[in-house]
């Protein structure tokens, strides 16, 4: 589905990956960990189309996609998620998924100020579209507030419906869990084994160690810049130098 | 989506109302301008307010639609119609190739590069003297006019006037309110999110830019048969900020914004010129307590003040327009 080949990142001096490989499975859920440093999120860019790698590939199938920028990631069934939630704050939540539907609509700056008759069809599916997105994600009847207004909780939530309204093939995720109680996490952890069971790829990166081995079909490990192990959840556990590295700090 | 409709012929009932009020007279040509200033804020607002990009120098396109419409109407005899519509083409062309470099500047980068656009073709219509008549203008342009119908006095242009800005604004709320308007607003609130959305930035912020300038070009071509005289002072720094200000005092990202912002901007120093000296004074502060206290602009101002006095009512949020 998504390989990653010899990928090197230099900034300035500073190399913040080195040669690093790995292939993520098709309708698998993978996380990539790593303590702090240890470029997952320099990673997560370069997947997503944020930093060109120095050096190394990035496929998506067979196609190079290294060079391509993040909206023809978009066309071509890749979306992403952030950190720090990237909402679009003075739109409401309703809109906000309309404009994940963006990729999937055409109508131009004429047929959108005459309003010709295709565009306000087109207007009509992505607003029903949208909604069943809301729905899946459970924030329907949020649909009219504005998004800035949301709770943190619920503005992850709007960010997967946005992400998901692209109909992707594979979806990243930044740290979902970052900034949601247990309850919040728990019902993530559901959301996204839903998200893969509709035939999305999944990718996330992400510190909650508990969650990256509950839900994990496969973890790639990164430690200094370098892959360190990759494997299922169990392998990854019983492997000392993981252990060295990362899990033996806690 | 009724709703919009329905507040969009009500406006434009009361507008073609207007001049059986002011039934001629100098108030009439203040509104011809309130138009004009209207159909530029909506232009520079759908680049400012709603894409998040700003423009210094708005003021630039509407004086190249002035002069290319008057050039070649008073010197050339060209039909003042067509000379509009090549006007508008030829700004839009010259916007949509300036727009690529000059878009990938951002915020006050981009407030530098688009204030010294609006400079240099400042300088360019008064030293043109051959072409433009330099600073002491250009006269003779002819009006427009429809058959035997000519665009004569300020009633007959009110109406002219206003029917393109009527159909601008129409066409914008429209616009703001489709895919389009979205992902331009997402462009606004976060352009790396907007990208992963698969919005191409890039091209849509050139592609508004281009819209704007070729909105001011026409506002430009019917400011110069209106006046039939156009002289630079019209067209420099002065007026691109007083069209930034109209957009903000007005709201940003509100079409009926820009026009408050217009009436405002236009009546306020006709109404001020009642003080004499001070006016100027005064219009300075109104416009720092207007913006102290109406951060949304009037359009967002008003409705607050009015619940303020009136009895509490939950106020729903509409659609943009």
């Amino acid at each position: 589905m998504l390989s990653v080949r010899q990928v090197t990142q230099r900034f300035g001096g500073i190399t913040a990956l080195e040669d690093v490989s790995f292939s993520i499975g098709k309708d698998l859920i993978t996380g990539i960990i790593g303590p702090n440093g240890a470029g997952k999120t320099t990673l997560f860019n370069i997947v997503t189309g944020i930093y060109i790698p120095t050096s190394g590939s990035v496929l998506l199938g067979d196609k190079d996609i290294s060079r391509l920028p993040s909206e023809k990631r978009a066309y071509l069934g890749m979306v992403r998620t952030f950190q720090n939630i990237e909402l679009f704050g003075k739109m409401t939540v309703l809109e906000n998924v309309m404009v994940g539907l963006h990729s999937k609509s055409s109508s131009g700056f004429l047929a959108c100020a005459f309003k010709m008759p295709w565009h306000l069809r087109e207007e009509r599916r992505i607003r029903d579209n949208a909604m069943r997105w809301l729905k899946f994600t459970g924030i329907a009847d949020l649909a009219q507030q504005e998004a800035a207004n949301l709770p943190f909780g619920k503005g992850r939530l709007l960010e997967i419906a946005r992400a998901l309204a692209l109909e992707p093939k594979i979806l990243l995720m930044d740290e979902p869990a970052a900034g949601l109680n247990s309850k919040e996490t728990h019902e993530l952890s559901l959301l996204i084994r839903k998200i893969r069971e509709m035939g999305v790829t999944v990718v996330l990166v992400e510190h909650d160690m508990e969650l990256v081995m509950d839900i994990c079909d496969s973890i790639v490990v990164l430690n200094l810049g370098r892959k360190l192990a990759e494997g299922t959840p169990r392998v990854i556990q019983e492997n000392p130098e993981v252990v060295a590295a990362y899990l033996g700090e806690e | 989506m009724k709703h919009t409709v329905v507040k969009f012929i009500i406006f434009a009932a009361l507008i073609l109302l207007v001049p059986l009020i002011f039934s001629g007279g100098y108030m009439m040509n203040v509104l011809v301008f309130v138009g004009i200033n209207t159909m530029l804020a909506v232009a520079l607002n759908l680049l400012l307010g709603f894409t998040g990009q700003i423009s210094l120098g708005q003021a630039a396109f509407f004086g190249l639609g002035a002069y290319v419409s008057g050039v070649l109407t008073a010197s050339h005899s060209v039909n003042p119609w067509l000379a509009m519509v090549i006007a508008a083409i030829s700004i839009g062309l010259i916007a949509f190739f300036i727009g690529f470099p000059i878009l990938k500047l951002k915020g006050h980068y981009l407030a530098m590069a688009t204030l010294g656009l609006g400079i240099i073709v400042y300088i360019i219509f008064n030293e043109t003297v051959e072409l433009t008549g330099g600073p002491s203008g250009l006269s003779g342009i002819p009006n427009l006019s429809l058959g035997n119908l000519a665009f004569d006095n300020d009633y007959k242009n009110y109406y002219l006037i206003w029917t393109f800005t009527l159909v601008i604004m129409l066409l914008s709320i429209n616009l703001v309110n489709s895919r389009i308007g979205r992902a331009l607003r997402a462009i606004h609130d976060s352009e790396v999110a907007a990208r992963v959305m698969g919005v191409n930035a890039r091209l849509l912020k050139v592609q508004v830019f281009t819209l704007s300038a070729v909105v001011s070009s026409l506002a430009g071509s019917l400011y110069a048969h209106t006046m039939t005289f156009i002289s630079p002072a019209s067209f420099g720094f002065n007026f691109s900020i007083e069209l930034v200000t109209m957009v903000i005092i007005g709201g940003l990202g509100s079409i009926y914004g820009s026009f408050l912002g217009a009436v405002l901007l236009t009546l306020l120093p006709e109404i001020l010129r009642a003080f004499q000296d001070y006016d100027i004074v005064i219009y300075g502060l109104l416009l720092i307590l207007m913006t102290m206290f109406m951060p949304g602009g009037l359009v967002l101002g008003i409705p607050g003040l009015v619940s303020r006095l009136m009895p509490k009512k939950p106020v729903e949020r509409g659609e943009h327009a």
